[in-house]
Order: C-alpha cells, then structure tokens, then sequence
C-alpha cells in the first residue's frame, strides 16, 4: 500500500512539471506534437530511473561516509552528464532500435533540470532506500512524460484554434499549461 | 557594441525570461512571493557573474573539446558558494527556494551566457554582461512575484494591500503558468511582435 501511494503520488499529486516545476524546458520545447513527446518522455524514464539509482548509491557509499556532503551538487551534475553519455553508446551498442528511438532525445536531458531535480530529491528525503527512491524516480519520469503527451495533444488542437493575435505562441500554450495544471490539482485529494 | 548596450541587453531586448523563455523551473517555481524571487533571481546573478568572470579569464587554457564539462564544474563551484552562503545567512529563504538553489547549476541561462558571451570576451565585458543578464533576469522574477503575490495574498513584499484572502490560485502552481502567459503576451503587445 505504501508504494502504491508513492507511485500515484509522484505520478500525480506531485506531478514532476505541474506541480513540482521541474523540467520545464522540454514541457515547452518538444511538445508541439504527441509522438516526440512520447519519445522523450520515455528518454527521461529510462534516464531518471538510472540516474537516481547511480546518484543514490554514490550519495550513500562515497559522500557520506568520506563526508563531503557539500560536493553533492557538483557530483550528482558530473556524474548525470557522463551517464547520459554512456546511456547513449551502450544504446547504440546494445539496442539500436531503441537508441534510434530515443537517439536525438538522450543529449538533451543533461540540461533537464528534473534529472538532478529528483536525484536530489530522492536523496534528501528521509526513510528512502534504495528501492523507494528507484520506485520515486521512475513513477516522478512516468509522470513527466505523461503531462508532456497530454500537453502535447492539446497543443496540436491548439494550432487549429482561433486565439486571439496577441496570445498567439506562447503566452496560450502557458495557459494551456495552467488549466492543466489546475485540473492535476484535483488530485491532490487521493494521497 | 557599446559597454552600456552590453549591460542593458539583459534587461529588455535579450531579457532571459519574457524574451529568450530560458530558466523557466526557477521562474515558475520561486516566485510565490515578490521577496522569493527577488532572493533568487539575486543568487543567480552572483553565479551568472562569478561564472562568467571565471571562464573569461580561463578561456584560452581550456581545450575546445572539454569546455561544456569544464564551465559545468566552474559553476556548479559557485553555485556550492551560494548554497552554503545563504544556508547560513539567510535560512529562512534557503528553506523557502530549497531544491531550486542547487539547480542554478543547470539554469540554462548561464551555461548559455559562459558559452555565448564569456568564452569570446574579455573579464570586463562579460562582468557586465553577467550583472545585466543576471539582473534582467531577477527583475522578470521579482515582477512576477509581485504579481501572484498581489492577486494571491493581497500584499507586496509583505507589506498588506488589501485585507481578505486573495484568489489562492495565483499563489499555486496553475497561476505560475497562467500569469506568466498574461506577462509574456502583454510585453509581445508592448514590443509591437504581436
């Protein structure tokens, strides 16, 4: 029961973008259409899943216990960068199908601030273990890719909607995000 | 370009939020209250010109294959400094802006700014274009938290506006989104874009 909490409410009560405001440049940048959101949205799964697993394990074996806690930021960026990296040639290595669907989208998460977000998060909160933080991560990234689809859906109604001029762009697909936040609100309630 | 136009780019033509739509997760995510986006826009913009000043001096010693990487660790110092700067003197904004003060190291403003501006330039310039950039940049937040704590909680950097409970909303996640659209939209009205 416990963790079928964390799941929903890292998937939806604390919705990774539209509640925990993380992640924000590809919520904006890549959803102009459902299927590239898709893709990236599995890109960051597959990422923020290892990247906690990685980035917990040095937090507990390596900064801890030689404490030298205030190296976390440098560390956890460094080390979310290089794993990025070799995500990407294992991939080419290992699946080619899956890299060349995740290809383009894997340099792009370095600079997905809900990567080091969560890693961060994961290892601040007190009673996560191992398992819980990976189970954190891994529903957080289902979360992140689900509002990006959703988003991205609305968004290629929107392109066919009469806006008016000057909330063309932009400043509607902000208030699109809004509304939708507004309507994960209503989650809140569950957990 | 002249000093003066290198300093005030940041401030409306290049501004880094309402025009360049880059740092939007600290944009969105601090700025519930104007004296919460004030502190954080200021404690990018030491960073931003910390950084910027570092990587001017170091540019010609780093090698152009390792240069992201290199800026990435020259920042994520500084952002450490902040940290456990304001960890000490002012806890009660540390606790409010929490995770987002360790993610100034992924705030695309200033790696772009270190690779855009501080690689090519000498120590002065990209001081300057650090502190415009920077302070452009804490301006679009402190405006924007005006605004949500306004129609929020009806005051101003705590001092009370109006008495009675402002539309909550606006302090929550969906008004970050929905006031930010209004702001963006009214400055394209205001540049005749739109």
């Amino acid at each position: 029961m416990e963790y079928i909490l964390l799941i929903i409410s890292a998937i939806f009560v604390n919705n990774v973008i539209l509640s925990r405001f993380l992640g924000l440049c590809p919520f904006f940048g890549v959803s102009k259409q459902v299927g590239t959101a898709a893709g990236m949205g599995g890109a960051v799964v597959f990422v923020m899943t290892i990247a906690t697993i990685v980035t917990y394990l040095l937090q507990k074996y390596i900064l801890v216990s030689f404490h030298i806690e205030y190296m976390q930021t440098i560390t956890f960026i460094l080390v979310i960068a290089a794993l990025v990296q070799l995500v990407e040639i294992i991939l080419k290595k290992v699946s080619p199908s899956l890299y060349q669907a995740l290809g383009i989208y894997l340099p792009l998460i370095t600079t997905n601030c809900a990567v080091l977000g969560i890693a961060i998060l994961a290892v601040g909160t007190d009673g996560f273990g191992l398992i819980k933080s990976t189970l954190f991560a891994a529903s957080s990234a289902m979360g992140f890719a689900l509002a990006l689809v959703i988003f991205a859906g609305l968004r290629e109604h929107l392109d066919l909607a009469d806006v008016p001029k000057g909330m063309k762009g932009v400043p509607i697909a902000f208030i699109t995000a809004g509304l939708l936040a507004l309507a994960f609100m209503g989650f809140s309630g569950i957990a | 370009m002249s000093k003066f136009k290198i300093f005030t780019k940041g401030f409306f033509a290049e501004n880094a939020v309402f025009v360049m739509l880059l740092g939007l997760c600290p944009t969105l995510g601090t700025t519930t209250s104007a004296i919460n986006g004030l502190g954080m826009g200021l404690a990018t913009t030491f960073v931003l010109v910390m950084s910027n000043a570092v990587v001017s001096l170091v540019k010609r010693q780093i090698p152009d294959q390792v240069r992201i990487p290199s800026f990435i660790v020259i920042i994520a110092s500084f952002v450490t400094i902040v940290e456990l700067l304001m960890q000490a003197y002012v806890p009660e904004l540390y606790d409010v802006l929490g995770i987002f003060i360790p993610l100034i190291v992924v705030n695309c403003i200033i790696l772009g700014r270190a690779e855009a501006f501080a690689s090519k330039n000498n120590v002065f310039d990209s001081i300057l274009d650090g502190l415009g950039m920077g302070l452009g940049f804490a301006m679009a937040l402190t405006i924007l938290g005006s605004v949500r704590e306004i129609l929020g909680s009806g005051s101003i950097f705590n001092i009370t506006i109006y008495k009675g409970d402002g539309a909550l909303v606006f302090v929550l996640a969906p008004g970050a989104f929905i006031v930010l659209g209004y702001l963006i939209a009214l400055i394209n009205r205001l540049t005749k874009k739109a």
